[in-house]
């Protein structure tokens, strides 16, 4: 198992060989709330580090994904956009939203560890 | 200014609801369960709902205050009978909505449901319209607290009995551990309910009893999501200065006896846009794919024309899809319409569609 980082936009990305699985964490799924709608980048594109990749909606707002590294889109989760809900019952795991073949392996060098992260949810929820 | 709470806060904050500014007051936006179930516990059973920042305006006086509030609102108050309600709106001159409010005859006077935002305002336009001939009393002594869905007549008539005989739109004071509580049955959910005003001291423990019966407290977030599926408007969204209850497709709400007569204020735009007709109409908005047309979004006709914007528009639970509502120019307010909506750049297809999206079947034959 590869070490899961996370992102201060709330994104968790756990890379595996040059493939990177990327979501969002447990902590944005409770801030959100429901989860009602999801977009995901198109299969084959090229999005770049803190650029947006997507869009989560709640009852209440839309707010943009964004992906912690550059690279290609080479999968998405198609389940959480027939089913959003998803999301909310397993945002660290199975509701990942989309694999990236990964153009720099040091951008993930900035991303926060598990501790650090929880940390900074903690500081930045209060 | 300090943000107000309400006398349910202390109930909401042990229930470990999310809170939100809305209106000056501190009040819950959902609980742990979310908006999602919070908004089907209310289509399926009973839910309660803190509306204690709305504005409880009573106004005392006799005949002469009838006539009076007839110069202002368009309806028939001579013939409303005690204790029976009317929704109505405060207009300015040109007919734009100050307010949409619902109108109670009570002994002695009226009691008035103002909208949070607005009901310091109103009472200065109803005061000065009035001139300041009658005693009018915004109650801050009083809370608002409704209950809404199927199973609330049950659950209220076990506290108070009496009340499941009331119908729809009418109310009458009844009494809860010998202090006088006025309740009406009407709601803002599409779901049958009421609304209870009792004294703020007395708010808690009386809600804490309905929770004991098996309602459950509901947050403003799922309150927004059911008044959209019942196609209810919401001030500052809907309704505002600049559109006028015709355009807001609310005429049913204006006494046709009134409009004969004239003699209120925004007679004459009102008489003449509904002899005329409107530039642009309030309509029911389904997007044909998933994504939620939020407030303020651009309509497009076929032919990449813009034609009008989106006033409130979410995920509808009960509906299991995006709905949202708009105002559009009226040649393209026909139902089934097809429209594009501009979200983050993209034009997704959507049909106007006739109000309510959600609409209750009620079961009306036993035996079946």
């Amino acid at each position: 198992m590869s070490e899961v980082k996370y992102s201060k936009e709330h994104e968790w990305i756990k890379l595996e060989g040059d493939v990177a699985t990327i979501g969002i964490t447990k902590h944005a799924t409770e801030m959100l709330g429901d989860i009602v709608f999801t977009e995901l980048p198109e299969k084959g594109s090229s999005v770049e580090k803190d650029g947006t990749a997507g869009v989560v909606e709640s009852t209440k707002a839309a707010s943009d994904v964004y992906t912690p590294v550059s690279g290609e889109v080479v999968d998405t989760n198609q389940e959480i956009v027939d089913d959003p809900s998803k999301i909310n019952q397993d945002p660290e795991n199975s509701a990942w939203f989309f694999k990236l073949k990964v153009k720099d392996k040091s951008e993930m060098d900035s991303l926060m560890n598990k501790e650090d992260y929880d940390k900074f949810a903690k500081e930045s929820s209060s | 200014m300090e943000i107000k709470k309400t006398s349910l806060y202390q109930l909401h904050q042990s229930n470990n609801a999310k809170f939100v500014e809305f209106a000056g007051y501190k009040m819950p936006i959902q609980y742990p369960e979310g908006i999602v179930e919070e908004h089907k516990f209310t289509r399926s059973h009973s839910g309660i709902f803190d509306v204690s920042h709305m504005g409880q305006l009573f106004i005392y006086g006799q005949d002469s205050l009838v006539e009076d509030l007839e110069k202002i609102f368009p309806l028939d108050l001579k013939n409303l009978k005690i204790n029976h309600s009317k929704y109505s709106f405060l207009m300015n001159d040109a007919a734009g909505i100050h307010d949409d409010l619902i109108l109670t005859k009570i002994e002695n006077g009226f009691l008035i449901i103002l909208n949070a935002a607005c009901k310091e305002s109103d009472y200065k336009i109803l005061n000065k319209l009035l001139h300041n001939k009658y005693k009018m009393v915004l109650d801050e002594k009083r809370s608002l607290i409704a209950i809404q869905g199927p199973k609330s007549s049950e659950i209220l008539n076990n506290l108070i009995k009496g009340v499941n005989k009331l119908s729809f739109m009418s109310g009458n004071w009844f009494s809860f551990q010998n202090q006088k509580i006025y309740i009406t049955r009407s709601g803002y959910t599409g779901e049958d309910g009421f609304e209870i005003s009792l004294l703020n001291e007395d708010a808690e423990k009386f809600t804490k009893k309905l929770i004991e019966q098996g309602a459950k407290l509901i947050g403003l977030g799922a309150r927004d999501t059911l008044r959209l599926e019942a196609g209810l408007c919401l001030y500052g969204h809907e309704l505002d200065k600049d559109k006028t209850p015709v355009e807001a497709n609310l005429k049913w709400a204006i006494s046709k006896e009134r409009v004969s007569k004239g003699n209120f204020i925004g007679f004459s735009k009102i008489s003449k846009q509904l002899a005329d007709g409107v530039k642009k109409i309030r309509v029911g908005i389904k997007p044909e794919g998933r994504v939620i047309a939020r407030e303020k979004t651009k309509i497009f006709n076929q032919s990449d024309v813009l034609i009008g914007e989106i006033t409130s528009g979410t995920f509808g639970p009960s509906v299991n899809g995006p709905v949202a509502m708009g105002y559009v120019e009226n040649d393209f307010s026909k139902k089934n319409t097809k429209i594009f909506l501009e979200v983050r750049g993209k034009k997704h297809p959507a049909n106007i569609c006739g109000l309510p999206f959600y609409k209750k079947s009620y079961v009306k034959g036993a035996n079946k």
